[in-house]
């Protein structure tokens, strides 16, 4: 009930003409720098960031946590029209949002992804409102081996799913994690796998890989299969909107389960991305229409929107409550509240309450305002679509190029983005799932960290995952999720209905 | 809009990076680069963004400064950039003592020698913390725990001033500790605050919320004097209240970290010196006293032949410690 007083405080902080013009100027610019892949949230964030230094602390938060909301959404449109995923977290959009805009229907995708997406994240709001101060307590249970165990169940989700062989997918995953490993190692400190070029130290950005694996290899695809119908002739129609959009109810289970999976991945550290993916696997195994996924069928839009909204909306709560960011954007915002003077921490709710529940109001009205404003643009975007290849095609190289080089002003990584697209597009036509591959490419190396502090910590025994029952739950969980597509072709196998292998199955 | 300027400042930055006058007193004719070795939100970072306003408040030159984050592998990333760029006067690097010490313990294709020292700016403390409800009154009962039973000492990276600084309390108070690297400061004290860790040194801004949450309090600190009075932190206790190490029996006088600020090797004697004084303007600026109290940090200002002497004195120390645990790579 206090929360609640709290919360409508909150609003009238929050709806003033100066915040709501705010919030729409976030959006906009949120929007813009979603669809631009490579630039991203967390860059359009810190170049937004030293224009707030001026500002009171509530109305800096609301610009910026606005523009974090616009750029979620706006890193939906790429990955829908162009196969191209501006943020880790929309890679799992993809899998089907672009067949289904590719099949001409990208009005239905989009306006399917920003709704699911707007559920996801006021689900994830009213968990903050709610349940700020258990969840922040839920955070603290996590160490190192839990860490992991978190990691693990991501990865056991979504093994096995795809139409790939499994060995395809052991291999996939081996070389993203050998990709994973460039750099300097977290727990030795040394350098690794940098075959002598000093500029790889840094290690291989997230987005460069992706943008060259979906983007460029997709491309290259095209190109060899001469996509003329690719120049979708899809009507620009409002009712379609509202008709994707009234639809979405019919997903209820999969929106529910979609929003839970995400909060729970936003809360403990697994993040957007991992909820993404999770939900996605998931929901492939367990929905009706699970054998028809990555054919451009909703479904697959709404779990991996749902849950990536509501873990990019609840990663915002370990950042207030205890200091750990839940992303990079979370990371950059903390930055901007010790420049404006306050600091992240458990006595944030207490001392700073007008900042925690203005901001936690902002992302109510925040989220209202960037889905109508997104939905305003779907027809814009989905005649996108109507361009032909011809010229679509080099934009999609530049937009590749350009995005690659800014993550960070770097033309090794120009090189490293095409190699990748080269090696997408082998992937492609042998076969292989580039699902794995990004998967471990993004939290490989957060799992490899986790695993060995662990050890570390156990003195290398394995008992440590077994200690207490959180990360008892959560291992033997993953297991399950691993032993389960095996366990169910034993099933099959024994009943000898062996239901024809799908030919329609794409490999993602 | 954003990218294309930054596309079409790099090609400027190319197209114009040989050919510089050298003239008596030299004067930036473009945009400058501020790299931070820290990825956004780090302390490095903020430091770079904080001297980024003070110059386009006061309008200390008249060319704009862009912040670029480099701060892949462990930093390493931008200290590679800056020896990359060497003879190039726009590019400022802003970082820490791991300009030298990374060099020593890790195979990076860099040293602090391809670098030009400008100054160290600030100077960040470490503390000893522990648990809020930990049984340790003072660092004297925690070493007496921490000798019964093998504690586990959380830090930020491996072989970096963290671990570093435990091994040093290792030696002096004669204990082992298990160290746990984590990516950040900010993750060991959420770390402590759950109980997965005993301890952690980490410095006073990557603790001050915890500490006011009660959720972590410092044991002591890691200086000469106490840390200068602040407003106080928890209801009873600010930072001066907090004793020195070497009061309570744990011996170690100092050990501080300072941000660094160099630009690339190969530059002249005049570009060094407008740095150098542009640095001390914006230091004189009530902004940056601000920027010191709120992150905690030291106000220092080392240049020169002090800058360097600290860094050969810095060196020789962690070199020994590196040594004996067998880190030293060649």
């Amino acid at each position: 009930m206090e929360n609640l007083q709290s919360l409508l405080h909150g609003f009238t902080i929050a709806i003033t003409v100066p915040h709501l013009t705010l919030m729409v100027v976030g959006v906009l610019l949120g929007i813009l720098v979603g669809v631009l892949p490579g630039l991203g949230a967390p860059n359009g964030v810190s170049l937004l960031l030293p224009l707030t230094f001026g500002m009171q602390p509530v109305s800096a938060i609301i610009l910026l946590s606005s523009m974090y909301w616009g750029a979620l959404f706006g890193g939906s449109v790429t990955s829908i029209l162009f196969n191209i995923p501006g943020e880790p977290s929309s890679v799992a959009t993809t899998f089907d949002g672009y067949p289904m805009a590719r099949d001409g229907r990208p009005t239905t995708a989009l306006a399917t992804a920003f709704g699911s997406a707007a559920f996801g994240a006021l689900v994830g709001v009213i968990l903050i409102t709610f349940l700020a101060s258990w969840v922040a307590q839920v955070a603290l249970a996590f160490g190192p081996p839990e860490y992991f165990a978190v990691y693990f169940l991501a990865f056991a989700s979504f093994i096995g799913m795809g139409g790939a062989a499994p060995i395809k997918t052991l291999v996939a995953l081996a070389i993203g994690f050998a990709i994973a490993a460039i750099g300097i190692d977290t727990v030795s400190g040394s350098v690794r796998l940098t075959m002598g070029i000093d500029e790889l130290v840094k290690g291989v950005s997230f987005v460069v890989a992706v943008m060259g694996l979906f983007g460029i290899g997709e491309l290259l695809i095209a190109v060899e299969e001469e996509f003329h119908a690719r120049a979708v002739s899809s009507r620009v129609d409002w009712k379609e909107v509202f008709r994707a959009l009234g639809r979405l109810p019919h997903h209820g289970v999969a929106l529910l389960r979609s929003a839970a999976i995400g909060c729970w991945m936003g809360i403990t550290p697994g993040g957007p991305t991992a909820a993404s993916f999770m939900s996605y696997g998931i929901a492939k195994r367990f929905s009706r229409n699970g054998s028809r996924f990555g054919t451009g069928e909703a479904e697959g839009i709404v779990a991996p929107e749902t849950a990536d909204h509501a873990a990019g909306t609840s990663a915002l709560l370990p950042m207030l409550s205890l200091g750990i960011p839940g992303s990079a954007t979370a990371a950059v915002m903390m930055g901007g509240l010790m420049i404006w003077g306050l600091n992240p921490g458990p006595m944030l709710f207490v001392d700073q309450k007008d900042f925690v529940w203005g901001l936690i109001a902002s992302m109510y009205v925040g989220n209202i305002v960037a889905v109508v404003l997104v939905l305003l643009t779907v027809p814009v975007f989905a005649a996108l679509m109507r361009i032909p290849f011809a010229v679509i095609a080099p934009l999609i190289v530049i937009i590749c190029v350009v995005g690659a080089y800014s993550v960070s002003n770097s033309y090794l990584d120009i090189v490293l983005m095409l190699g990748f697209g080269v090696f997408g597009y082998l992937f492609k036509k042998l076969h292989y799932p580039l699902a794995p591959l990004v998967l471990a490419i993004v939290i490989g190396d957060k799992a490899e960290d986790a695993f060995r502090q662990a050890m570390l910590m156990s003195k290398g025994s394995l008992g440590i995952f077994f200690a207490n029952r959180l990360v008892t739950t959560l291992v033997l969980a993953g297991i399950a999720l691993l032993l389960l597509p095996l366990a169910l072709q034993i099933v099959r196998l024994l009943r000898k209905t062996d239901e024809a292998a799908h030919e329609k199955v794409r490999i993602i | 809009m954003k990218i294309v300027s930054k596309l079409l400042l790099s090609t400027t930055l190319l197209l114009l990076g040989g050919a510089l006058p050298a003239t008596a007193a030299w004067k930036p004719q473009k945009p400058i680069e501020f790299v931070a070795t820290a990825g956004p939100g780090g302390g490095t970072d903020n430091l770079a963004r904080a001297v980024q306003s003070i110059i386009t408040k006061y309008k200390l030159t008249d060319q704009p400064v862009v912040v670029v984050n480099k701060g892949g592998g462990s930093g390493a990333e931008g200290y590679v950039y800056g020896k990359a760029s060497a003879g190039d006067p726009y590019k400022v690097i802003f970082g820490t003592s791991n300009a030298w010490q990374q060099p020593l313990v890790s195979k990076v294709a860099f040293n602090y020698t391809d670098l030009t020292p400008i100054a160290a700016m600030a100077q960040d403390e470490f503390l000893l913390w522990v648990k809020q409800d930990a049984p340790y009154k003072t660092a004297g009962d925690f070493l007496k725990a921490a000798a019964a039973s093998e504690f586990k000492m959380g830090g930020a990276q491996s072989k970096d001033t963290d671990e570093v600084l435990t091994r040093m309390i290792e030696k002096v108070a004669k204990v082992r500790f298990t160290y746990i690297p984590f990516k950040s400061g900010a993750e060991a004290a959420v770390q402590l605050a759950g109980g997965h860790i005993d301890a952690h040194v980490n410095n006073p801004s990557e603790s001050l919320g915890q500490w006011r949450g009660s959720t972590q309090r410092p044991l002591c600190a890691f200086s000469a004097k106490r840390l200068p009075q602040g407003p106080k932190v928890t209801t009873s206790e600010g930072w001066s209240d907090v004793p020195t190490c070497v009061e309570q029996g744990l011996a170690i006088s100092q050990y501080e970290q300072p941000r660094t600020v160099w630009l690339p090797g190969k530059v002249s004697p005049e570009q060094t010196a407008f740095y150098v004084d542009l640095m001390k303007q914006v230091q004189a600026t009530p902004e940056w006293k601000e920027y010191i109290e709120k992150t905690s940090q030291v106000d220092t200002f080392l240049t020169g032949k002090a800058f360097d002497d600290f860094i050969k004195q810095d060196l020789e120390h962690v070199k020994q410690v590196a040594g004996e645990q067998g880190w030293l790579v060649k």
